[in-house]
């Protein structure tokens, strides 16, 4: 079904659509269509200057799954609105539908697929990982559904801010078109695209001539991968050991209440001291609750390492493609020569049935020359494809590393800023008790 | 102080608390056989007078005016630590020090000695001025000798002569100067008490060039408070222990069991600040690392780097004294609660002993109408040991609260520093990592 909003962002979008949104009663364009409308008027922007984009809700859900059995899962609610309806005060109510995270997954393999050169936003991790002890592991875990609402929201933002991203029709029917989605997503046929041989991470392509920026930048998201998961495996222990140290001095507010009911003068003292051993000891949840976020922000970067390799890698198979193309067509045109001039210069199979079962007669020598005259000229023809094609992958593959390396920086000096806050934070909470505790100690 | 009290109870029942005492009770071996001590004491029913002192103690146990138990205003807090300022400036007239710790290497053993410094005006010392050089044994052997001749005065404790082998190095600079200062301690506090620094034993101990020589001396003879002492086994149970000598050993009872705790736990955080500053150690690391990797957030990165390395010199100076500072205090509370209970029960097998032989006189009362003067010696020491004790038990309570306010509110301070030095580094950091972008 040719919906309107499958080509919002097509070269020659509708220019009926902007005049008759919300209004328009038997318009042929759905509510749903303010990306549509603001297509027209800012082109080349990003969808999300034309809608706004929130996961608001995530609520536990039980169905059936495909085998029939009965599970358990986590629904989460995606709104949209049209950015130009509000600033028009009409603040209009937002459309909203539910996707699970399996959706999610799904739309992000179709985006690996599909955009190959393109550094692709990672989801929030399935399972938490790199959590420190008290956090729950669990899926169900109502700090980690939330803490992934966040990330989920996080990742569409990113999608929707992305310069090419951003225009996919399957994207923006994800944010819009509850039913049949998933339909529309296999239609694509994008997992025919997807390069198999990207999956199997271990197996090693000899490219001969290497890209050398593509191999340094596949260098460093090796690297990258492996500081980050050191890091956020470190500051895991880090955030064990904090809250050990915080959580024992609560010790000290009952041992001290329990002591000052024997002492006289140093009584209250003691009592309000211990009071405020209790208010330190219970301050660390908050300070490490915040400081997840922190990791999360770290995490993103963990998985975006992971799709910037991916990029490194199609490369690398491209090239190797275009290498096989080129060895294979001077393996043909050697033959060619071969069978024309009548020597063989190496040893080979052919050689020896030559020899054994007797000349071909020249009309049949005339007929395999041709064939592979054809060959050679269709390889010569894919050849160029290929390079033409290599070309323009290095080009925008580039162009959206060198975006990405931006926003990995602002976004990284932006987290290094926020933990600095929080530490700053931490710090003074800890000067405030400890000076309460000291005044109570002073009035013993 | 016990203002005519209740009964026969009389004033000079209490002379040894407070500065007072110094005079009234000059002879510091008097405790067992005073005369004077017991002839100005009514012989009364042993009933009335503790009870008296009893309520008086549990209303204000400090006895001295200044230390009322209402919560102070700053003014009044400041006035009451001037008063006691003022008060120990008055009696201190004996100055002791230990310190530098030497270590000796002979072919039987290996210690160490410290240099025990004396400066005095007390006309009881020949100089204003001494030094010599002590052993542990030492100070084990003058504190033997302070509770063979003082038996009903609180001694204080000495550092735990055994540490677990092998757990602890008993060479280690550490341990000698944890040592040290606990040797500091005690010694200030015999010096520091109205009786206990008139001991000849304690003068000797300060003065004399050949110690062992004494020691040898001192073998021979056997204090009759220690024979007294084993006159009554245990298993006696007294008629009348006074009520305030009850409720001071419960109190110690619970008083070390918190302490214990208290150290416990703060043994506790220390190991978790250790281990904290292990994962510390190797996080800061990761950033510089990560920094090595990177161009525009090179800077940055390496300034977190720096500044979690700020951050574990901080932690390490907290954990360092804490163990330093705050452990050996409830170390020696912990012992002096011990020494305190051996008190009250050598004052417990005491009264017993009177109780005993108060008993035989009255089976015999028809023969002899008056009280034998055995017995009322003996009564005589349970006062005097009364009075002894309770003077100590108040300077003991004052010492304390004075050490545990000083203890607790340091542990308060070496914390605000921490997180005044952690603040520090991570505000550093903050426009470092905020003016990269305004530089590009």
């Amino acid at each position: 079904m040719e919906r309107p909003e499958a080509e919002p962002f097509g070269a020659g979008s509708p220019d009926s659509l902007p005049e008759d949104e919300p209004e328009s009663p038997g318009s042929p364009a759905p509510p749903e269509e303010p990306g549509g409308a603001a297509a027209d008027t800012m082109m080349d922007d990003c969808l999300l200057k034309k809608i706004e984009i929130n996961v608001s809700e995530a609520e536990k859900r039980t169905g059936r799954n495909a085998m029939n059995m009965q599970e358990t899962y986590t629904a989460y609610l995606i709104e949209t609105r049209a950015v130009e309806s509000q600033t028009e005060g009409q603040c209009s109510p937002p459309d909203s539908l539910w996707r699970r995270y399996s959706e999610f997954e799904l739309l992000r393999n179709y985006m690996l697929a599909t955009y190959s050169h393109i550094v692709v936003p990672p989801l929030p991790e399935k399972r938490a990982e790199f959590v420190w002890h008290k956090l729950s592991a669990d899926n169900m875990d109502p700090d980690f559904v939330e803490r992934r609402r966040i990330g989920l929201e996080n990742y569409l933002l990113r999608v929707a801010s992305h310069p090419v991203l951003c225009q996919d029709k399957i994207f923006y029917s994800f944010l819009t078109q509850e039913g049949g989605w998933k339909e529309m997503v296999n239609e694509t046929g994008f997992q025919l695209k997807a390069d198999s041989r990207l999956k199997a991470l271990n197996a090693t392509f000899r490219v001969k001539n290497p890209d050398k920026r593509f191999t340094e930048l596949k260098h460093y998201s090796d690297e990258l991968q492996s500081v980050i998961s050191h890091l956020l495996r470190v500051r895991a222990r880090v955030a064990d050991r904090l809250y050990g140290v915080y959580k024992v001095h609560g010790n000290y507010g009952r041992v001290f209440s329990e002591w000052s009911a024997i002492e006289k003068e140093m009584g209250d003292g003691l009592q309000s001291a211990g009071h405020h051993m209790d208010v330190y000891a219970a301050s660390i949840d908050d300070i490490l609750e915040e400081e997840e976020h922190y990791a999360d922000q770290l995490k993103e970067y963990l998985f975006y390492a992971e799709a910037l390799r991916a990029v490194c890698r199609k490369h690398e198979l491209m090239q190797y493609d275009l290498e096989m193309a080129v060895q294979d067509l001077t393996c043909k045109k050697q033959q060619c020569e071969e069978l024309a001039t009548g020597t063989v210069r190496t040893f080979s199979l052919k050689g020896m049935t030559s020899k054994l079962f007797g000349q071909e007669t020249p009309e049949q020598r005339e007929a395999k020359i041709k064939v592979l005259e054809e060959q050679i000229h269709d390889g010569e023809q894919q050849l160029k494809v290929k390079n033409l094609e290599g070309r323009d992958f290095v080009k925008s593959a580039w162009t959206d590393i060198e975006r990405f390396k931006e926003q990995k920086n602002h976004d990284l000096k932006e987290a290094l800023i926020n933990y600095a806050v929080m530490q700053i934070s931490m710090c003074k909470k800890g000067i405030q008790v400890w000076t309460n505790a000291k005044e109570c100690f002073s009035k013993m | 102080m016990s203002a005519g009290g209740g009964g026969v109870g009389t004033p000079k029942a209490l002379p040894s608390s407070g500065p007072k005492s110094l005079r009234d009770m000059p002879h510091p071996l008097a405790a067992s056989s005073s005369e004077e001590a017991g002839a100005e004491l009514t012989p009364s029913p042993d009933l009335l007078l503790p009870r008296s002192i009893a309520d008086k103690d549990l209303s204000l146990p400090n006895g001295t005016p200044v230390d009322t138990s209402s919560p102070a205003s700053s003014s009044s807090l400041l006035n009451r630590l001037q008063l006691d300022d003022d008060l120990d400036g008055e009696t201190r007239d004996l100055f002791v020090t230990v310190d530098d710790p030497k270590k000796h290497v002979c072919t039987m053993e290996t210690y160490i000695t410290y240099s025990v410094t004396t400066k005095t005006t007390r006309a009881e010392f020949d100089l204003p001025e001494y030094s010599v050089r002590r052993r542990y044994q030492d100070f084990d052997w003058l504190r033997n000798k302070l509770e063979e001749s003082q038996p009903t005065h609180l001694i204080p404790p000495l550092p735990e002569k055994f540490v677990v082998k092998g757990v602890v190095d008993r060479f280690s600079e550490e341990f000698v100067e944890t040592r040290r200062k606990a040797l500091d301690k005690f010694l200030k506090r015999i010096a520091d008490h109205p009786v206990l620094s008139f001991n000849e034993h304690f003068n000797v101990f300060l003065t004399a060039k050949d110690l062992n020589a004494y020691k040898k001396q001192g073998m021979a003879l056997l204090s009759k408070m220690g024979e007294s002492v084993k006159y009554v086994t245990g298993g006696y149970k007294l008629r009348s222990r006074p009520i305030e000598f009850t409720a001071i050993g419960d109190y110690l009872d619970t008083f070390a069991l918190k302490l214990g705790t208290i150290d416990r736990i703060a043994q506790r955080i220390i190991k978790e600040e250790v281990e904290y500053l292990v994962e510390l150690r190797e996080y800061g690391p990761v950033y510089s690392t990560w920094g090595a990797l990177e161009v525009e957030l090179a800077e940055p990165l390496e300034g977190v780097s720096a500044c979690i390395g700020n951050c574990c010199t901080a932690l390490e100076e907290l954990s360092e004294d804490m163990t330093e500072d705050f452990l050996p205090v409830l170390r020696e509370y912990i012992l002096y609660a011990e020494s305190m209970k051996n008190v009250l029960k050598k004052r417990d097998q005491v009264q017993a002993e009177y109780e005993a032989k108060l008993e035989v006189v009255a089976l015999k009362r028809e023969e002899r109408p008056k009280m034998p003067t055995d017995v009322e010696k003996c009564q005589d020491r349970v006062e005097c040991f009364n009075a002894d004790l309770k003077a100590d038990l108040e300077r003991w309570q004052n010492n304390k609260r004075q050490d545990f306010r000083q203890l607790l509110m340091g542990m308060a301070d070496k914390n605000i520093q921490y997180y005044e030095k952690c603040l520090m580094a991570w505000e550093s950091i903050v426009p470092l990592l905020q003016d990269k972008p305004e530089t590009k």
